[in-house]
C-alpha cells in the first residue's frame, strides 16, 4: 500500500518541520512600545493609497508616537488580507490598521475575537458596532472640488478630463467632487470622466490620457496608482495635472499643479491615544481640510497664477469654516 | 547514463528529489534574505510555524489548499484529457458568482437545503465557464488556452460589474462608500463550522470531490473515455470514442470544480459576503494558477493532489507569516513562491529521466495504485496542446 | 455619439492601438519562435516585468533610453537561457514551469524596484521620430509614421521574423524540430540547440517588450505589465503561430482597447456598463477566431521534451 506509506512519510516529514520551527521560532518581545501594523492592498511605494497611510505611520514612529510599524502591502486578496490581520492581532500588536475598503467584511468577523486588540479599518464609514473598531475615511471630495475649481481657471479649453480607475469607493469620490468643482467654476465646461476599468492597467491609463487630450483637454486629474501612466502624457503634452492621495510634484514637476495629499498623521495620533487610554474602538474619522487631514500641497516650481490660487485657498476656506 | 539502482534506491530518490528542489529554492531564498537584511533561519523558522506550528495556523493552511485542491483536481481530469485548462481564474469567479446569486434570490431555507443548492449554483457557474471554451474548441477549433485566457478577464470584468451594480450591496449605496461587495449573504448559505471558529467543510468537500474524481477517472466509462483520449486522440477516436464531446466535457468538470472552489470562498469566508477590489485576482488569489501548480505536484492523481495541496497551501500560508515575521516586503513572498514551483517541477522530470527506464506500460494502461502521471517517459506520452485539428470526427 | 466617426478621432484612435499593440506585439513574436520549435513558454509576462524593471532601471542611472533598452534586451536574454535550461535541458512541465517564472518576475521585479528605486522617479522616454515625407500624408502620416523608434522597429520585426522562420535554413530547423524533432535530429539538426536558440530569442523579445513599455510610459511600478504577457501568449495561437497573424492579433487587441477608451472619454458608454465595455477586447479576439476560418494547427511538438531515443 504505497499511498499509505508516502503519507506516513510525508506527515512525518511536516511534524519534524512543525517541531523545528516551534524551537526556532523567536519570542515576540512586547515592549513599552506601542506596535501598530498596517495591511494594505497596493505596494507602500504606490504614490497613492498605501504609500499615504505607509507615510503617516512613520510619520508617527519619527515623531515617537508610534514605536514599530509593520507592514504587509500587496495584499489585494481579501482572504489573504484577513489572514494578515488575524496573523498581527495574534502578534500582539496594539493597533492593527486594514488599509483596504474591501477589508470590512472580514475585519467584522475578526475584531471580536481579538478584544484586546484596537482595530482601524479605512477607507470606510461603518464601525459595526464594535468596541475596538475604528473607521477613517478621506472627504477626498473636498480637495477634489477645490482643485476642479482651479483646473477650470486654468483651463483655456474649457476641457477638463479625468483618468479614473473603477468607479468605486474613493476613487469615485474623489472624481466626483473634481467634476463638480469644474462645473462651479465653468457651468459650460466640457469634463470627461475616463474610468479604464482597472487599477493597475498603467499603459491603458496613459492612452485614456491620450484620448482625453486628443478630445481637447488641457487640464487634467485622476486618482489611484495607474494615473502614473496619464501623468506620463501630460508631461509630455504640457497638459497641466492635479494629483491626489500623495503628492505627485515629483512626478512632472513642470506640469503638476497641485495634490490633495492625504495627511492621516492627525487622525492615525488621536486614535493612538484613545487606545493607550483604553478606548480601543466605536468612532469614524474623517480627514478634511478642517481638521488639516487634507492638505492641498502646491508646487513651488509651476507658476500658478495669483488669482487662480486664491479661488483654490477660498474653497478651501470655506471647508474650513463649515466645518 | 546508466545507473545500476535497485527499487528501494529507487524510491527513495523519487521522494526525495521533490524535498531537496524546495530545500534548494529556499537556499535561494535565505539568500535574498540576508541581502534584505532579514535572518532566513529565524524567517524560515516563522515561515513552518506559520504553516504548521499551532492549530490556528494549520486551519489556515488547510483553508488556504482547499480551494487550490478543488481547483487541483478539475486541473486532473483536464490534464488527463490532455487539455490544458488555465481558466480556473475564470471559473471559480464565475462559480462565486452564480453560487452568490442563487444566495441572494432564493427563498429562505434551512441550511441543509440552502448549501447544497447554492454549492450546486457554484459547480454550475464553473461548468458554465468551461463549457464555453470547450465548444469553441470542438465546434469552431478555437484553441482553449487562447480562449480560456480570455474568458479569464471577461470572467472579471463580469464580477467587477455585477458587484458595483446589480448585485451591490445596499448599505453601501446608503453609505456612499460604493464597495465592490454584495451583502452579508444568507446564514443559511454560511458553510457550517466543524472545529474552532474557522474551519468550515469546504475541506470535506475538497477531499469528497478529490475521491470521487478517482472513481470517475478509474472506475467509470466516462473516467476511461477522458483518459483514452488523454493518451492518444488517434486510438481512441479509432476505438469510437466521441473525442470532441470527451474534451468539451473535461473542460466542463474541470470548470465545475473550479466553480464549486469559487463558491466555497465565498460562503466559507470571514466576510460571507463575494467582495473584490476590481483586480485580476483580488477575488480567486491566484488559486486558479495555483490549482495548476497543486495538481502537478500531486503527480497529477487526484488523491495525491490532497497532500500536494495541503503542503502547497502551508507553502502560502507560511510564507505570509514568514513577510510579517522579519517584515520584508510581500514581493520577496512572491518570488520565493516562483522559485519554489520552477524548483520542484524541474526536479521532477529530471527525477523522471533518472527513473525512466523503471516505467512501462504500466503508465499507459494508467493503473492508478502505481506512481502518478508526472514522471512518465514523455516519449510515449502526447504532448499537451492539441494537434487533432485537421480531423473532423466528432 | 457622432462626436465619434470623426476623423481626427479616427486617426487618435489608430494611433493610439499601435501603441498599445507594441508590447503585445514584441512579446508575441518571441513566443512565436518558441512555440514554432515545440516549446510553450507561461512565463513570458516574468520576463517582460524583468526586462521592464531593468530597462527603467537603466535609464534612470543613464539618462539613456536606449541603454535601458539595451538592458532590458540583455535581462530578458538571460531568462530566455533560464527558460531553455528548464524547458529543454531539464524538461520540466512546460503547462507550469513557465508559472514559476512569472511568478518569480512578477515578485522580483517589484522587489528590485522597491529596495533599489522607492518612490517613483520618472525617466526619459524614447522621443517621437517623424519619418520625413511619409509622416506629412495628411492623416496615414498622423495615425502610422509619427511614432518612437521602438514602434518602428516592432513593426519592421514582423516581416523579418516571416523571412527567418520561412525562408532560412535557421527557420526551415525550427519548423522541422517544432513538428518532427525525431526526423529533425536523425538528419544531424541539433533539436535541443534550435530550441535553446529560440528560447533565446523569445526571451530577448519578452525583456524589450517590457522595456518599451517601461520606457514608454516613464516609469515603472508593480506589476507594470498587467498580465499583458498572458495576453500575448494567447495571440500566438490567435495568429496561427505566423509573425503577420500575430501582428494583426496585436493590433485588433489594441485597437478594441483604444475604441473603449474613446467611447469613454465621449461618455458614449453609460458609466454602470462601463465594465461590459472593458469585457469587450477579449470577447472580440474570440470572435473573430471564430468566424475566420482555421486553416493551421498547432506545431505538432509543442510542449513535449525531446529525448534521443537510446
Amino acid at each position: 500500500m504505497k499511498l499509505k506509506k508516502r503519507t506516513v512519510v510525508i506527515v512525518t516529514l511536516v511534524a519534524v518541520l512543525a517541531l523545528i520551527g516551534a524551537a526556532c521560532s523567536s519570542d515576540s518581545g512586547g515592549g513599552d512600545d506601542f506596535r501598530v501594523a498596517i495591511v494594505a492592498p497596493s505596494a507602500s511605494n504606490d504614490l497613492a493609497f498605501t504609500q499615504s497611510i505607509v507615510d503617516a505611520a512613520n510619520m508617527l514612529v519619527e515623531d515617537g508616537v508610534i514605536g514599530e510599524v509593520a507592514i504587509t502591502d500587496g495584499t489585494f486578496v481579501v482572504e489573504d488580507a484577513a489572514v494578515a490581520i488575524r496573523g498581527y492581532a495574534n502578534d500582539g500588536y496594539d493597533l492593527v490598521i486594514a488599509h483596504g475598503s474591501q477589508y470590512g467584511g472580514s475585519l467584522q468577523e475578526i475584531a471580536p475575537d481579538f478584544p484586546e486588540t484596537a482595530f482601524a479599518w479605512g477607507t470606510a464609514a461603518d464601525t459595526f458596532g464594535l468596541p475596538n473598531v475604528y473607521a477613517y475615511e478621506a472627504a477626498s471630495d473636498q480637495g477634489g472640488r477645490v482643485m476642479g475649481i482651479m483646473a477650470a481657471a486654468l483651463s483655456a479649453n474649457n476641457n477638463v478630463g479625468v483618468v479614473g480607475p473603477i468607479e468605486v469607493g474613493d476613487a469615485k469620490l474623489y472624481v466626483d467632487g473634481f467634476k463638480a468643482g469644474v462645473l462651479i467654476q465653468k457651468p459650460d465646461a466640457t469634463v470627461n470622466v475616463n474610468y479604464i476599468d482597472s487599477f493597475s492597467d498603467v499603459a491603458l491609463a496613459a492612452e485614456a490620457a491620450q484620448s482625453l487630450i486628443g478630445n481637447g483637454a488641457d487640464v487634467m486629474s485622476g486618482t489611484a496608482q495607474m494615473t502614473v501612466g496619464a501623468v506620463g502624457v501630460a508631461k509630455t503634452d504640457g497638459v497641466l495635472w492635479f494629483g491626489t492621495q500623495s503628492n505627485q510634484t515629483s512626478l512632472a514637476p513642470d506640469i503638476v499643479v497641485a495634490s490633495q495629499v492625504y495627511h492621516w498623521e492627525h487622525i492615525l495620533e488621536e486614535i493612538v491615544n484613545n487606545v493607550v487610554d483604553g478606548t480601543l474602538g466605536g468612532e469614524i474619522y474623517a480627514i478634511t481640510f478642517a481638521n488639516d487631514g487634507l492638505v492641498i500641497e502646491y508646487n513651488d516650481a509651476f507658476d500658478l497664477p495669483d488669482d487662480v490660487k486664491q479661488l483654490g485657498d477660498d474653497a478651501v476656506d470655506q471647508f474650513k469654516s463649515e466645518g | 547514463m546508466t545507473i545500476d539502482l535497485t527499487h528501494r534506491q529507487r524510491r527513495l530518490i523519487a521522494y526525495s528529489i521533490p524535498v531537496l528542489a524546495v530545500i534548494a529554492a529556499l537556499l535561494f531564498g535565505a539568500i535574498m534574505l540576508v541581502l534584505l537584511g532579514a535572518n532566513p533561519i529565524e524567517g524560515y523558522g516563522e515561515m513552518f510555524v506559520g504553516a504548521f506550528g499551532s492549530g490556528d495556523a494549520l486551519v489556515s493552511t488547510i483553508l488556504k489548499a482547499t480551494p487550490l485542491l478543488l481547483v487541483g483536481v478539475g486541473i486532473v481530469i483536464a490534464f488527463r484529457a490532455n487539455v490544458i485548462n488555465i481558466g480556473a481564474e475564470g471559473q471559480m469567479v464565475l462559480g462565486g458568482l452564480f453560487a452568490t446569486i442563487a444566495a441572494l434570490y432564493l427563498p429562505s431555507m434551512p441550511a441543509i437545503l440552502m448549501i447544497p443548492l447554492v454549492m450546486c449554483a457554484g459547480l454550475l457557474g464553473g461548468a458554465f465557464w468551461g463549457f464555453i471554451p470547450g465548444i469553441l474548441k470542438a465546434q469552431y477549433r478555437v484553441n482553449e488556452i487562447l480562449s480560456t485566457i480570455m474568458l479569464n478577464i471577461v470572467a472579471v470584468q463580469l464580477m467587477n460589474y455585477l458587484l458595483r451594480g446589480p448585485l451591490i450591496d445596499p448599505r453601501e449605496v446608503e453609505l456612499g462608500t460604493r464597495i465592490p461587495q454584495t451583502e452579508r449573504l444568507a446564514e443559511a448559505a454560511d458553510l457550517p463550522i466543524i472545529f474552532g471558529d474557522r474551519l468550515h467543510i469546504g475541506p470535506i468537500l475538497a477531499v469528497l470531490a478529490a475521491i470521487a474524481c478517482y472513481y470517475l477517472l478509474w472506475r467509470t466509462p466516462i473516467g476511461y473515455e477522458l483518459r483514452a483520449v488523454g493518451l492518444s486522440e488517434h486510438s481512441a477516436n479509432y476505438a469510437g470514442i466521441k473525442v470532441k464531446r470527451t474534451i468539451t466535457l473535461a473542460l466542463t468538470l474541470s470548470g465545475a470544480l473550479a466553480g464549486l472552489a469559487g463558491a466555497v470562498l465565498v460562503f466559507g469566508s470571514e466576510s460571507h459576503r463575494m467582495v473584490t477590489d476590481g483586480s485580476t485576482i483580488g477575488f480567486t488569489g491566484s488559486a486558479g494558477f495555483n490549482g495548476i501548480v497543486a495538481a502537478l505536484f500531486g503527480g497529477l492523481h487526484p488523491l495525491w493532489t490532497i497532500p500536494a495541496s495541503f503542503l502547497f497551501g502551508g507553502l502560502i500560508v507560511g510564507g505570509q507569516a514568514l513577510q510579517r515575521a522579519v517584515q520584508v516586503p510581500s514581493a520577496l513572498i512572491i518570488a520565493l513562491n516562483g522559485l519554489v514551483v520552477v524548483f520542484v517541477v524541474a526536479a521532477d522530470r529530471y527525477r523522471s529521466k533518472l527513473l525512466s527506464y523503471d516505467r512501462t506500460e504500466e503508465d499507459v494502461e494508467g493503473d492508478p495504485h502505481k506512481e502518478p502521471l508526472m514522471g512518465s517517459s514523455y516519449d510515449a506520452a502526447p504532448g499537451l496542446t492539441h494537434s487533432f485539428d485537421q480531423e473532423d470526427n466528432s | 455619439m457622432s462626436d465619434f466617426f470623426t476623423l481626427a478621432v479616427f486617426i487618435g484612435v489608430i494611433a493610439s492601438a499601435i501603441r498599445l499593440a507594441v508590447p503585445l506585439l514584441l512579446a508575441a513574436l518571441g513566443e512565436t519562435f518558441g512555440q514554432r520549435s515545440g516549446v510553450l513558454n507561461l512565463g513570458v509576462d516574468g520576463i517582460m516585468l524583468l526586462g521592464a524593471f531593468a530597462g527603467y532601471y537603466a535609464v534612470l542611472k543613464t539618462g539613456s533610453p536606449w541603454a535601458g533598452l539595451a538592458a532590458a534586451g540583455i535581462v530578458g536574454l538571460v531568462f530566455g537561457v533560464i527558460s531553455a535550461v528548464i524547458a529543454v535541458t531539464l524538461q520540466a512541465e512546460q503547462g507550469i514551469s513557465g508559472i514559476g517564472i512569472y511568478l518569480f518576475g512578477l515578485g522580483m521585479s517589484d522587489l528590485l524596484f522597491q529596495k533599489l528605486v522607492g518612490t517613483p522617479i520618472p525617466i526619459e522616454t524614447f522621443p517621437v521620430v517623424e519619418i520625413p515625407l511619409l509622416s506629412s500624408i495628411p492623416w496615414i502620416g498622423e495615425m502610422f509614421f509619427q511614432h518612437s523608434i521602438p514602434v518602428y522597429l516592432a513593426f519592421l520585426a514582423v516581416p523579418l521574423a516571416t523571412f527567418v522562420i520561412n525562408r532560412t535554413t535557421f527557420g526551415m530547423n525550427i519548423r522541422a524540430v517544432g513538428e518532427y524533432p525525431e526526423a529533425a535530429d536523425s538528419l544531424g539538426v541539433s533539436v535541443n540547440g534550435v530550441r535553446y536558440m529560440t528560447q533565446m530569442i523569445g526571451g530577448t523579445l519578452a525583456g524589450l517588450a517590457g522595456g518599451v513599455l517601461a520606457i514608454s510610459l516613464g516609469i515603472f511600478q508593480q506589476n507594470l505589465t498587467n498580465a499583458a504577457g498572458f495576453i500575448a501568449i494567447a495571440l500566438v495561437y490567435f495568429g496561427a503561430w505566423r509573425p503577420m497573424g500575430v501582428m494583426l492579433g496585436a493590433l485588433l487587441f489594441g485597437f478594441v482597447n483604444a475604441v473603449v477608451l474613446e467611447l469613454k472619454t465621449l461618455d458614449v458608454i453609460p458609466r454602470e456598463l462601463s465594465n461590459l465595455a472593458a469585457m469587450l477586447p477579449a470577447i472580440i479576439t474570440i470572435l473573430a477566431l471564430v468566424f475566420v476560418a482555421r486553416r493551421f494547427r498547432a506545431p505538432a511538438a509543442l510542449t513535449k521534451p525531446f529525448t534521443r531515443a537510446d
